[in-house]
C-alpha cells in the first residue's frame, strides 16, 4: 500500500505517463549548483541526455545508477522501486549496465576475465543474453585472451560495453563512451552502437554533449540546463523546435527518417524515400529497405516558392512551412518545414524571407545538396517494444556494416 | 662452517620474520585499506602513531616493550595472572616487537596501494553486481598486489637485520630467541671473525636473491598491466 501512495504521487507530482519504463525524481542542492529534474524515459530506445559541461548530465546518470544517493529522490524501473523515502537499492543490487567515459577495464584481467565479471555475478536463472552472443555482437572474437593495454581505446570500449551488458541489464546507461576516443576510434565504434541500438530492446540511456552523436544515435532526448529538464521528446521534434537552443545555434541540424529504395550505380547514387517524397544522395553500400538516418544542416537548405529549373541541386522537396522564428543572428531566420511525416529547419537570410513573402502554411520547395551524411537506423517512437531484458533481436537479413 | 648455535640463530631469524610478516599483512590490510578511505579527522593521529617506530630508536622501542610485556607489564602481568607466562625473553614477545618496529614499513606500501586505486575501478565492479566485499577481494586487493609485495619485503627484510629491540626485549638465548644480527655482533665482539663472516655472508647472499626474486615479480606484474 505504502509502495502504492508513492508511486501515484511520483506520478501526479511529475505529470508523467503511466505507460513509461523509468520515472526519476532527483533533487539536491551542492553550493551554487541546484539539481532538481524530473523525468521519465521510454522503455526501448536511446535517450540522450543532452548538455553542456556542469548541466547535471553525469550526477543524473551516477543517480540512476545509485552510485550516488541523493535524499528526497525517487526512482522507478518498471514495477521496480530503487529509491524512494524509505529504501535505497544499493549499486550492486540494480539490475543496470554502466559504461563509464574511459573504459575502465580491470587492469589485472584479461578481456574474457573483465566480460566474465559481471556475467558470472547474475544468477544463470536471470540471464537473458550468452557470453558467445555478446562476443559476437561487438565482434569481441579475437580480442578475448588480450589484456586491456594491449588494446586500442576503441577496442576497449567496445569489451566496457560487452562487459556491461554481459549482466543482462535491464537498463543500460552510458556516460560519454565516445568522448575520451579519438575520432579514429570514434568512427571505429559508431557502428557497433548503431548496432547495439539495433538489437537491444532495453531502455538506453546515453549522456553526451556532443549533437553528432546525439543526431546518428538518440531516439530521444532530454535536454538539460542548470541541473534542470529544458525540454524533452523524440530527437527530430527536439531538434526542430524554434524555441530550443539546439534549432538556434549556428550548425543546427534536423535528421530524417528514409528508407533505401534503390542505387543508381552509374552516378553513384542512392535513391531513399523520406516522408513520402524521393531523396537523392550520395551512394551509400546498404542494400534497398534498410533505413538510414539522414542529416541535414539548417543552413544547407535553401527555399524555393516554384522547383527551379536549371539548378544544380539535385533535391528539391515538397513542403509546408510551419514556422519562421528569429535566428540569434538578426540576418537570418530560421523556417520549420513539414512534409509527410518528417520536419526539417532551414536558416534562410532574413532578406530572402521577406522576399519571397514565407509565412506559416505556405507550400514551399526545400532545396538540399546529395552530400548529406547518413547512418543506419532503426528508429523507434516511445512505447514500442516494452520488453524490459536484454535480449537480442533477430538481426534484419542482410544486415551490413559498412558505413 | 657454520655452528649449531649459528644456524640456529639464522632459523630463529627467518622464523621471526615470516611470521611476523605473515601476521603484519593480515592486519595490516583492513586498517590500510580503512586509512586510504576514511574522512574522519582523527585520521592523522593513526597515521602518527603508525609511523611512530620509523623515527623512534630501536632502543626505545625495545624498553617500553620490555616494561609493557614484561611480568610486571600491563600485559605481561595479565597474562601472568592468567596463568600464562610473561612474554619478555620469548619468541612470541620477538613476534610483537618485530610486528610494531616493521608497521610503517608495512602500511605506508599498503595505505598508498589502496589509495592509488582509483574509486573508478570499484564503482565499475559495483555496477557488474559485485557486493561491497567481493569488490575488495576480486578488485581492490588484486590492484594493490605490488603494495603487498613491497610490504611484504620490506618488512621481512627489515625483521631480518632487527638489532636493537630484540636485544632490548629478547635477551640473546641462543636457539630461541638469539637471532643472526645479534649472533654476529657477538662474534665480532669475541673477535671471532671467521664465523662473523659466514654469517654475514650467508645474509648479504639471501638478502640480494630475496630482492631479485622480488624485483622479477614485479616485472611480471607489470606486463599484466598495473598502472597503465
Amino acid at each position: 500500500m505504502q509502495n502504492e501512495t508513492t508511486q501515484t504521487e511520483l506520478l501526479t507530482q511529475t505529470e508523467l505517463l503511466t505507460q513509461t519504463e523509468l520515472q526519476a525524481r532527483f533533487y539536491v542542492e551542492r553550493g551554487d549548483f541546484t539539481l532538481d529534474v524530473a523525468f521519465s524515459i521510454p522503455s526501448c530506445g536511446i535517450t540522450a541526455l543532452f548538455g553542456r559541461s556542469g548541466s547535471g548530465k553525469t550526477t543524473i546518470l551516477r543517480c540512476l545508477a545509485g552510485l550516488e544517493h541523493l535524499d528526497g529522490s525517487q526512482l522507478r524501473l518498471g514495477d521496480e522501486v530503487w529509491q524512494d523515502a524509505e529504501r535505497f537499492v544499493p549499486v550492486h543490487q540494480r539490475a543496470l549496465g554502466y559504461v563509464f567515459q574511459e573504459a575502465s577495464l580491470f587492469p589485472h584481467l584479461s578481456v574474457r576475465g573483465n566480460l566474465l565479471y559481471g556475467y558470472q555475478r547474475v544468477a544463470p536463472a536471470e540471464r537473458s543474453v550468452t557470453f558467445d552472443e555478446t562476443i559476437a555482437l561487438l565482434g569481441l572474437e579475437n580480442l578475448l585472451e588480450r589484456y586491456p593495454d594491449k588494446l586500442s581505446g576503441g577496442q576497449r570500449q567496445r569489451v566496457s560495453i560487452g562487459r556491461a551488458l554481459l549482466t543482462s541489464p535491464r537498463l543500460l546507461l552510458m556516460d560519454e563512451p565516445l568522448a575520451a576516443l579519438d575520432d579514429t576510434s570514434k568512427a571505429e565504434i559508431l557502428p557497433w552502437l548503431e548496432r547495439l541500438h539495433e538489437s537491444l530492446s532495453i531502455p538506453v540511456v546515453y549522456v553526451s554533449h556532443s549533437i553528432d552523436e546525439v543526431a546518428r544515435l538518440a531516439d530521444h532526448m532530454l535536454l538539460l540546463e542548470n541541473g534542470r529538464v529544458l525540454a524533452q521528446g523524440p530527437l527530430q521534434e527536439m531538434l526542430t523546435r524554434p524555441d530550443l537552443p539546439l534549432a538556434r545555434s549556428g550548425n543546427a541540424s534536423t535528421v530524417l527518417n528514409a528508407t533505401v529504395v534503390g542505387h543508381d550505380a552509374q552516378h553513384h547514387l542512392s535513391v531513399l524515400e523520406c516522408g513520402g517524397e524521393r531523396l537523392l544522395v550520395s551512394r551509400q553500400y546498404v542494400s534497398p529497405g534498410q533505413r538510414l538516418r539522414v542529416r541535414v544542416t539548417a543552413r544547407d537548405v535553401a527555399i524555393a516558392l516554384t522547383p527551379p529549373a536549371g539548378s544544380s541541386v539535385s533535391n528539391c522537396l515538397e513542403t509546408q512551412v510551419e514556422s519562421i522564428s528569429d535566428d540569434p543572428q538578426p540576418s537570418h531566420v530560421l523556417v520549420g518545414l513539414t512534409f509527410g511525416d518528417q520536419k526539417l529547419i532551414a536558416r534562410i537570410a532574413r532578406h530572402a524571407q521577406e522576399q519571397l513573402k514565407l509565412a506559416p502554411g505556405m507550400s514551399a520547395y526545400a532545396l538540399v545538396d546529395i552530400a548529406l551524411s547518413c547512418s543506419e537506423a532503426s528508429w523507434r517512437t516511445s512505447g514500442t517494444a516494452p520488453k524490459a531484458n536484454a535480449q537480442y533481436r533477430e538481426q534484419r537479413p542482410g544486415f551490413s556494416l559498412i558505413q | 662452517m657454520l655452528s649449531p648455535q649459528d644456524a640456529g640463530a639464522l632459523w630463529v631469524t627467518f622464523k621471526l620474520a615470516l611470521i611476523s610478516t605473515a601476521i603484519l599483512l593480515v592486519l595490516c590490510t583492513p586498517l590500510a585499506w580503512w586509512l586510504a578511505h576514511t574522512r574522519w579527522r582523527g585520521k592523522t593521529l593513526i597515521e602518527a602513531l603508525v609511523m611512530l617506530p620509523l623515527v623512534l630508536p630501536p632502543t626505545v622501542l625495545g624498553f617500553y616493550l620490555l616494561i609493557l610485556l614484561g611480568p610486571r607489564g600491563w600485559v605481561g602481568g595479565t597474562l601472568e595472572s592468567l596463568g600464562f607466562n610473561h612474554l619478555a625473553f620469548s619468541f612470541s614477545g620477538l613476534v610483537i616487537g618485530s610486528m610494531i618496529y616493521s608497521l610503517p614499513f608495512v602500511m605506508q606500501p599498503l595505505t598508498a596501494a589502496f589509495q592509488a586505486t582509483s574509486g573508478r575501478m570499484l564503482e565499475v565492479a559495483a555496477t557488474l553486481r559485485a557486493s561491497p566485499l567481493d569488490r575488495f577481494f576480486s578488485v581492490a586487493m588484486p590492484l594493490a598486489r605490488r603494495g603487498f609485495l613491497t610490504a611484504a619485503v620490506l618488512s621481512f627484510a627489515h625483521t631480518l637485520g632487527e638489532f636493537g629491540v630484540i636485544i632490548m626485549l629478547g635477551g640473546n638465548i641462543p636457539g630461541r630467541t638469539q637471532v643472526a644480527s645479534i649472533a654476529i655482533y657477538d662474534h665480532v665482539e669475541a673477535m671471532d671473525y671467521a664465523s662473523a663472516h659466514t654469517l654475514s655472508l650467508i645474509l648479504v647472499v639471501l638478502s640480494f636473491a630475496l630482492l631479485v626474486a622480488v624485483y622479477g615479480l614485479n616485472r611480471k606484474f607489470k606486463v599484466v598491466g598495473i598502472g597503465s
